[in-house]
């Protein structure tokens, strides 16, 4: 190989060789080319079809309508979330009197009895007299007789039975709640409440966080991604369906997840801390050349002599 | 008035951005066609590959933008190109930590690189954050499942009625345009950079110059 000093004023004595930079980038581009043209020749990519509120009430009736209970009564994961869909504090985290949540503020606002379910329920009672009635009894009903109903549905739905797009329960007293969710139910499989639930009087429409909370309330979503091995307990932000590798580079990220006290002890803030302890780290990766210890490990563990082998031979 | 035309472009703000650029960054410097003989690792190679295999995600994620963010699920073209876009940013991403460990044992933020380590953890960063929005935009369960088990770590610091997961819309604008600009324009930097500074010598060289400078100021 050809060689000589860094320049004819190199008074260090630099010896140089040839470097040819753009050949290294063609011959990179062509083999990462030739290799991606493998793999996604060989593998493909994953494409497992989207949940749609009509899907999960085909599959699972019983658990939409009662979700779509919960919505109702107040008591889903949404409805008591907090910022920055309303004004709940379940999923509010906080670490003394941290919290970058309730700072936020409410900025994404989620109505869930209304924009889940009495807004559509409204809307398909254009041409429903007896669908606007019930929605009429069960809104001008007090707080605590609709409490009374939920509470008592949502006993029945545990044994609820189902036959085609129809769920019977035991009789009780449910006020109009069975008619008015039995509808929702026949909105939801004939495909008319994915649409009415991202309407918002807009025809374009990209905005997709209410079906997905909704979806989210119940236990279908969970239940496909548990079989898919994508819970948070199952490393889930890394993996993709199927065998595909996913967002692995989210490893450390994922791992506290995994461990205790995140999973345990402090699983109420879990999210909080992990966001801030890689917030800390990234920002230690950054700073490493300023970091004592740190920045000296290279120097303690001397891979570099396998890298510059050559120089410390010649040395 | 002066007649001379150095005189006439003192002052000049382009002339002296010029100046700054051919004193900082002349050709030798950007693209040098030889190196001190130490430079023979492949550690070397990890991140002119990541470079490429960015190449192969930016042109991928072009044509399935130009069709379209329901193309990939209806054609089997489509279906390849998005095959192309997935792996090519799994390559990416490997190159890219392969490069971040290889530089961090030859400790290469030495004599006045720290800016370009820095910069090269912060595209590291927003390297994650746009393959993140990519998985968020790809209209399948994969996305609606990452989107609801996503939304309560970024809810949990303040921002998630501003980047709002669920948001399809969102999420797409920020993984064609936004990010991937700002990842191109970091790389872009970082490369400058390094060709500003030259290669780092191995660690414990008694005398440590810089290398590619001396070799311009022949």
């Amino acid at each position: 190989m050809a060689q000589r000093s860094a320049g004819q004023g190199d008074q260090r004595g630099i010896r140089t060789v040839p470097y040819d930079l753009v050949r290294e980038l063609a011959i990179a581009a062509a083999v990462s080319l030739v290799l991606i043209l493998a793999l996604a020749v060989a593998f493909s990519s994953p494409d497992v079809p989207s949940v749609t509120i009509q899907s999960w009430s085909k599959s699972d009736p019983v658990d939409f309508v009662t979700t779509a209970n919960d919505e109702l009564a107040g008591a889903s994961a949404t409805a008591n979330y907090g910022p920055p869909y309303n004004n709940g504090s379940n999923a509010v985290q906080s670490i003394g009197p941290v919290s970058p949540q309730a700072w936020g503020g409410v900025h994404a606002t989620v109505d869930q009895p209304h924009d889940f379910v009495i807004n559509p329920l409204k809307q398909a009672a254009g041409n429903d007299s007896k669908l606007g009635d019930d929605v009429n009894v069960y809104e001008s009903a007090s707080a605590g007789q609709r409490a009374k109903w939920h509470d008592a549905y949502a006993d029945a739905l545990q044994k609820a039975t189902v036959d085609g797009s129809q769920l019977t329960v035991a009789t009780g007293d449910y006020g109009p709640v069975p008619e008015m969710l039995n509808r929702l139910l026949q909105l939801a499989q004939t495909g008319a409440l994915d649409g009415l639930l991202i309407s918002s009087n807009h025809f374009y429409q990209t905005d997709y966080t209410k079906p997905l909370l909704f979806m989210n309330d119940g236990g279908y979503l969970a239940g496909l991604a548990g079989d898919q091995h994508l819970t948070g307990s199952q490393w889930g932000m890394m993996n993709e369906t199927g065998l595909y590798p996913g967002q692995t580079w989210l490893w450390l990220y994922t791992l506290w997840y995994q461990l205790p006290p995140f999973n345990s002890a402090w699983a109420s803030v879990t999210d909080l801390l992990v966001v801030l302890m890689m917030v800390v780290l990234t920002l230690l990766l950054a700073l490493v050349p300023f970091v004592p210890g740190l920045r000296d490990i290279p120097r303690w563990i001397p891979v570099y002599r396998l890298i510059w082998r050559r120089y410390y031979r010649e040395a | 008035m002066s007649t001379n035309s150095g005189d006439q472009s003192r002052g000049s703000w382009t002339a002296a951005t010029r100046g700054q650029l051919e004193r900082r960054l002349p050709w030798d410097n950007l693209l040098p066609d030889r190196q001190p003989y130490w430079v023979g690792s492949w550690v070397y190679v990890f991140g002119v590959v990541t470079i490429a295999a960015l190449a192969w995600v930016v042109a991928s994620g072009v044509i399935l933008a130009l069709f379209g963010p329901q193309w990939w699920h209806l054609s089997r073209a489509g279906r390849f190109f998005n095959s192309l876009h997935s792996w090519s940013v799994q390559v990416f991403f490997v190159f890219m930590v392969l490069h971040l460990w290889g530089q961090y044992f030859m400790a290469s933020w030495r004599e006045g690189r720290a800016p370009t380590w820095m910069i090269g953890v912060v595209t590291f960063a927003v390297s994650i954050g746009s393959a993140f929005t990519g998985y968020l935009s790809q209209q399948n369960f994969d996305a609606q499942w990452i989107a609801v088990n996503a939304k309560d770590a970024i809810n949990s610091t303040g921002v998630g009625g501003f980047f709002n997961v669920l948001n399809f819309g969102q999420m797409y604008g920020l993984h064609v345009m936004l990010l991937p600009i700002g990842m191109v324009l970091l790389v872009a930097l970082h490369v400058i950079q390094v060709r500003m500074k030259g290669v780092v010598p191995p660690i414990g060289r008694l005398s440590q110059p810089d290398v590619t400078r001396e070799m311009t100021e022949k």
